[in-house]
């Protein structure tokens, strides 16, 4: 038992320390950029107190933002506090798949970069059958996804046969093909096809309601079956990589890709699959964003899914569902953002900051232990990546 | 034993590497001959300026038929594919052929592209030298940092934090050459991270690069909203270093305009690479650096302490990059934009892996990145029947060729990115 007790403290504390670390460092630079505090540096008490109201005020808007605010139970209705949370897990939704896409890829040793691009994708073509074709609610859904899944699978898929074929590094194709993602969506959303009939700005035709993904909980609240397709996900990749024999095979090439080719296990299409499979989640994730809460395709269709994706599935250790619990926190900083910047003028910027700073204690175990003077944390990272000759 | 081997018929990796390299500029230039030449289009005539200030005059301007010109350029290019082939055969280096395979069919592109414009070539040219100018800043940190063993994905980050310090300092104090000084610093800043996270506590590099860039976007982002935006006058009104002509040399036709007449900050860049390429194979330094980086056991056996020789030499890899990071306030626009590198960093981080951590290939890689990405401003301008977004393409889509046709398996330095503990063997 006592073992039990110190693996959950492991698996918890240190995250969760993490994150008050990130917090503090973050409230010290929104204390310290206020106009109102720095001024009063003569006085240390005041300097404190305006600090800590400075901070205080933003971090209180960030909460009210992301999880609950008693200003919104207007009707009476306690539930209707709750708006921010599934503010926050309509967030979440694409922004688990994208991180279970990033974290599959890490345990198969591979640097995925470009879930971005395959998120892209994903939205391109979850959004052309959405409002090209007119078929029954359900079944049109699952086309869309289905549409969506195949188009990001083989342009992540991509990226794997060219680094099992030419040794090209994934890390730099993924970036690349970021930026060629990008701008093909710029092209594609000014060409006849996607062109929102009456309108000349880069607007793709709106989805048919037939696609649309459900709202879970009443159509006041914005969370919605995309919520179920990513946790339905998260479960799936853990059966795959803790429960079958692919995941096996794919966490062989993770851990020691000499060993396993030795073991017979074919390198090449492992990483060409774990690409393809990891496309797939991405632009699941992008299928999610645009069928349930885009409801059409846009240039900023993927947002900063794709990057805030690789942050989150750090968090989560490269682990299906730590990558749940660090998507469901990272939609939150990114929804109470938004209110923090409307209600305090704080700048929402500071969301990255406190998103780089609990990736970056996280991984740096030794650091935190020497911070907070513990033992017992086990140091070393469940996360690695292979350098360039890898 | 590789006797027997080349007896059956198999060739050594680099030798497939080349062959693959030439296969690639066989298509490459069959696909100019057929797009540029075959596929109808208004054939109008090309006009080449080579005039820019008031240097000396060679010739003014250069006008050829569209036609003609993209299928002379095209013949040529397939003759240096040709030439390359040849070259492999006997064993040389297909260096020389590969440029002018570049060249023509850069050419060629371009007299099919340009049908009916005038295309300012100086201009052309020199617009490009100063998009590269960040790329080789950038490239020129990374061969640092990774040459002694310790990644550098981070340079974005230090390029974005010495752009926003320059900018700002230059703002606040109306001193635009403080932007000089503060800038490397704010470029340490970032890699005294780096190097600690790296090598005191053994983080994982290439993901440690990627949060502190997102680290320095955000803060510099957040510091943008914050006080350069609502107090424009004193955070963000910055002016440019004024460009220094070198007497004589700026009046060499073609090229006097392009590299001598610029910036303190390019000739800074001259330098740097000098000073590099030079120390890195020549120097006690650059010894050193390789020595950590290939082989740090063995490093240590002869007395080289590795953690240090690495923690310094990152520091300094940052004081180059954000050095770079100034030319975007102070050496171009003045003030600071939120994310103004805009991925630059990657770029020069693809251009040190295209020229294969060796300090003038970076040169040669950032330069084609630089030239790819005005040729395509340019264009737009001028106008062409491709889509910009697809000229945008162009060099993430070069940058992908190249590291999967021509250089195919890179090899870093041994050692990059393997954390050395002293009495641990690798």
């Amino acid at each position: 038992m006592a073992h039990r007790g110190s693996a959950v403290v492991q698996k918890v504390a240190l995250p969760a320390l993490a994150f008050l670390l990130a917090l503090l460092s973050g409230g010290i630079l929104i204390a310290l950029s206020d106009p109102l505090v720095l001024p009063l540096i003569g006085s240390p008490w005041k300097f404190v107190k305006a600090a800590f109201r400075s901070a205080g005020k933003a971090y209180l808007a960030l909460f009210q933002g992301s999880f609950f605010d008693t200003n919104l139970m207007t009707h009476g209705s306690f539930i209707s506090g709750f708006y921010p949370f599934s503010e926050t897990l309509v967030i979440a939704a694409p922004l688990i798949l994208a991180g279970l896409s990033v974290a599959l890829a890490f345990r198969a040793g591979l640097f995925n970069i470009g879930a971005q691009g395959q998120f892209i994708f994903g939205a391109i073509g979850a959004s052309y059958i959405g409002f090209k074709f007119e078929l029954p609610p359900v079944l049109h859904v699952l086309f869309a996804i289905l549409g969506a899944i195949l188009l990001s699978a083989i342009w992540g898929g991509l990226v794997g046969l060219l680094k099992a074929r030419t040794g090209a590094h994934e890390v730099i194709v993924t970036i690349m093909l970021n930026y060629v993602a990008a701008y093909f969506l710029l092209w594609l959303l000014k060409t006849e096809l996607f062109l929102r009939p009456g309108r000349l700005d880069p607007l793709a035709p709106p989805i048919n309601q037939s696609a649309h993904l459900p709202h879970l909980l009443g159509k006041d609240l914005r969370v919605n079956a995309g919520l179920l397709i990513a946790l339905g996900a998260a479960f799936f990749l853990w059966w795959l990589l803790n429960r079958s024999t692919w995941g096996f095979r794919f966490r062989a090439v993770g851990a020691n890709a000499a060993a396993a080719r030795t073991a017979g296990i074919s390198v090449p299409f492992v990483t060409t699959a774990v690409m393809a499979i990891a496309g797939g989640l991405a632009g699941l994730g992008g299928a999610v964003q645009t069928l349930g809460t885009q409801y059409a395709l846009t240039t900023d269709a993927a947002g900063s899914f794709g990057f805030d994706a690789i942050t989150v599935a750090l968090l989560g250790r490269a682990n299906p569902i730590g990558t749940v619990f660090a998507a469901i926190l990272f939609g939150g900083l990114r929804a109470g953002g938004s209110t923090m910047q409307a209600n305090t003028q704080t700048p929402i910027d500071i969301v990255l900051v406190i998103q780089a700073l609990i990736v970056l204690f996280i991984s740096a175990p030794a650091l935190v232990k020497y911070i907070f003077r513990l033992r017992d944390i086990k140091t070393g990272s469940s996360v690695v990546s292979k350098g360039w000759n890898g | 034993m590789s006797e027997r081997e080349r007896e059956v018929g198999s060739l050594s990796a680099p030798e497939r590497r080349r062959r693959r390299g030439i296969a690639t500029m066989f298509f490459l230039g069959l696909g100019a001959l057929l797009a540029f030449v075959i596929i109808p289009k208004q054939n109008e005539t090309v006009t080449f300026g080579f005039v820019m200030d008031k240097e000396w005059v060679a010739f003014h301007e250069w006008s050829v038929s569209s036609k003609t010109g993209s299928l002379g350029f095209a013949i040529v290019a397939l003759l240096a594919a040709l030439l390359a082939y040849l070259q492999f055969r006997a064993r040389k280096t297909i260096r020389l052929a590969s440029a002018l395979f570049s060249f023509t069919f850069f050419m060629s592109f371009l007299c099919w592209a340009a049908s009916g414009k005038f295309i300012p070539f100086t201009g052309l040219l020199q617009g490009g030298l100063l998009l590269s100018i960040p790329l080789i800043f950038g490239a020129m940190a990374g061969i640092i940092s990774e040459r002694s063993g310790v990644i550098n994905i981070a340079i974005e980050g230090q390029l974005l934090a010495g752009a926003f310090a320059s900018g700002v300092l230059a703002s606040l104090t109306h001193r635009n050459w403080l932007g000089l000084i503060i800038a490397p610093l704010a470029g340490v800043l970032v890699s005294l991270l780096l190097a600690t996270f790296a090598i005191r506590f053994a983080v994982d590099q290439v993901i440690l690069g990627f949060v502190l860039n997102v680290l320095v976007i955000g803060i510099t982002g957040f510091l943008y909203q914050r006080l350069l935006i609502p107090y424009q006058s004193t955070w963000n009104s910055g002016s440019t270093l004024n460009p220094i002509r070198i007497p004589i040399l700026w009046k060499i036709p073609l090229l006097g305009p392009i590299l001598f007449n610029q910036s303190i900050i390019v000739y800074l860049m001259y330098a740097l690479v000098a000073l590099i390429t030079v120390g890195l194979f020549r120097s006690k330094w650059g010894l050193r650096m390789r020595a950590v980086g290939e082989h740090p056991t063995a490093a240590e056996s002869v007395g080289i302490n590795v953690n240090k020789v690495r923690f310094r030499n990152v520091l300094l890899a940052g004081a180059i990059a954000g050095l770079g990071g100034a030319y975007f306030t102070i050496g171009a626009v003045g003030t600071f934009g939120k994310q103004m590198t805009a991925g630059q960093g990657f770029i020069a981080l693809a251009a040190l892996i295209f020229g294969r951590w060796s300090p003038l290939g970076a040169v040669a890689a950032a330069l084609i990145f630089g030239f790819a990405n005005n040729l395509q401003s340019v264009l737009s301008i001028t106008g062409t029947p491709i889509p910009s977004e697809f000229m945008l393409m162009v060099p993430y889509i070069a940058t992908i060729i190249a590291v999967s046709g021509f250089v195919g398996r890179v090899r870093a330095p041994a050692a990059d990115g393997v954390p050395y503990k002293r009495g641990e063997s690798h």
